[in-house]
């Protein structure tokens, strides 16, 4: 149980960082971070294949990409071009709107929150953990969605290829 | 608190021995890098501290502390020390699934045969490639940290590189466990004891040749040795990404990429070599034929730096997805139809 609170404990907190603190790489290496909590927390539910793919895919491809893109692109620090010290509720435009948006999303949150404990608790019957069978049910049940995925990365390579691409020179 | 049994004891001294036995390691290399390379060149090496120069590495390691730990005005202070930890602590946890040995009761000592593993996890392949990935953070972030030209593009060059050749090191590994049938690594080692015939070792080298030698490239390549080195050749024409550490921080890069070889190749015995499993000895000293087998990869890996010539850049990023990974996918491809119409 502690490790729950432990592994839950450092996502929140890393991901509330990401957004919380100005520095663009520290963004993407405690995104990391809270992907490495999550991790934790599938190896807790019993599912060590998840959370493995979850490290490899995520935070070991994925996350590298961010990274070239937030170093290569220089990102600057966060910096407002409003006067820190008003609230952000009384801020002109399109930040009174974000702020909004962010309490009505905070109140949604705790309102699921509070009626967690309703919900059905243990997985349901033939609830797919070993690798096996999730292969099995990747290429028998899910075969098509398995496919449309890998035909929308493909879709996604052939884009980034194209828009990388120089002028070819007359 | 669990019940301190002597497993549990064992199981401790396990994980103190495996990483004493990494530290040592990475100083024996340093060793037998250096006295191979004289020898192929045919001069000696060291040969003057301690008996044949083995004391070379410890006199090497104490002079190293002894030196300034600089950092650069204009670095990135968490991030530049952070870097360093992290490739180090990734080559180390690397090793964690990595079984050396067959079920051993310390001549005795214990009641039950205990593996000579520090983690047996059920899905250890992919847990070294998990942490093989986290290691490429090490380099970016030191390239990035020092907050120079040239430690930037070393050390993204070098990242590139790497997550350039996990893909055909995963895919040689998918072939291997095609044919292996397990994810875990004891499984697949246990999978290749006995003998064809009564005098072929029933080894995956056998039935995966290519896979093999993609798996050895990609492995070169992954930890930045030659004749893929180019990011670390940088210091010779430009700069690579550890330009502006020193002392231990700059020891931590070099025991990273020691230590990562002998994962590797550590992997590599226990997927193709057959692991522990060797002629006259009895099953709970298998680690001594591991030993050697192991040796004997780290001595190709030596013999190639020091024989073939680099690749440049491109030519590297080139061969990696234009040559290795076409020929990984075929290679697992072929290995599918084959699993597929012999049966296993």
């Amino acid at each position: 149980m502690t490790f729950f609170y432990l592994f839950g404990g450092i996502a929140v907190i890393a991901s509330l960082l990401v957004i919380a603190q100005r520095n663009p790489i520290y963004s993407v290496l405690l995104l990391i971070a809270s992907f490495g909590a999550l991790s934790g927390l599938y190896v807790l539910l019993d599912a060590p294949f998840v959370a493995v793919t979850q490290i490899i895919v995520y935070a070991g491809a994925i996350m590298v990409l961010f990274l070239f893109v937030v170093m290569l692109l220089n990102a600057p620090h966060e910096d407002t071009e409003h006067d820190e010290r008003v609230h952000p509720l009384r801020r002109p435009g399109p930040m009174r709107f974000g702020a909004v948006l962010a309490i009505a999303l905070v109140v949604e949150l705790l309102w699921a929150l509070t009626r967690a404990g309703s919900a059905a608790g243990a997985f349901p019957e033939g609830a797919v953990i070993s690798v096996r069978a999730i292969g099995k049910s990747l290429f028998t049940e899910y075969a098509f969605p398995f496919e449309v995925t890998s035909l929308l990365i493909l879709v996604a390579m052939v884009g980034a290829v194209i828009l990388a691409k120089r002028e070819a020179r007359p | 608190m669990p019940p301190i049994t002597p497993l549990l004891i064992a199981q401790v001294v396990l994980i103190l021995v495996v990483f004493h036995a990494l530290l040592l390691a990475a100083a024996a290399m340093v060793w037998i890098e250096r006295r191979l390379a004289a020898a192929l060149q045919q001069r000696s090496g060291p040969i003057r501290v301690g008996w044949q120069g083995l004391l070379q590495p410890f006199a090497d390691v104490i002079k190293l502390m002894f030196k300034e730990e600089l950092r650069p005005k204009a670095a990135d202070a968490i991030l530049f020390g952070l870097a360093p930890i992290i490739s180090a602590a990734c080559a180390f946890s690397a090793f964690a699934v990595v079984p050396f040995g067959g079920g051993t009761t310390l001549f005795g000592l214990l009641s039950e045969p205990m593996k000579l593993q520090v983690a047996d996890v059920n899905v250890a392949v992919l847990v070294i490639f998990a942490i093989a990935s986290m290691g490429v953070y090490g380099i970016v972030l030191a390239g990035w940290s020092s907050n120079s030209k040239y430690s930037l593009l070393g050390g993204l060059r070098s990242s590139a590189q790497m997550i350039s050749y996990e893909l055909s090191y995963g895919m040689a590994l998918a072939s291997v466990l095609l044919v292996g049938n397990s994810l875990s690594l004891t499984d697949i080692v246990n999978g290749q004891s006995g003998y064809w015939f009564h005098v072929i070792p029933k080894w995956f080298i056998v039935v995966q040749p290519l896979g093999f030698l993609i798996f050895m490239t990609a492995g070169v390549a992954e930890t930045n040795r030659a004749p893929f080195d180019f990011p670390e050749a940088e210091q010779e024409l430009v700069a690579g990404y550890h330009t502006e550490y020193s002392s231990m921080s700059f020891a931590m890069f070099f025991l990273a990429e020691y230590i990562n070889m002998v994962t590797v190749s550590a992997v590599a015995t226990d997927l193709f070599l057959g692991g522990w499993h060797g002629p006259l000895l009895p099953e709970s000293l298998g680690w001594i034929w591991f030993l050697l087998k192991v040796l004997a990869l780290l001595f190709f890996y030596v013999w190639m730096r020091w024989t073939l010539p680099r690749y440049r850049y491109d030519q590297l990023m080139a061969f990696g997805w234009k040559v290795l990974l076409p020929v990984s996918v075929v290679n697992l491809l072929v290995t599918a139809a084959g699993v597929l119409y012999f049966g296993a």
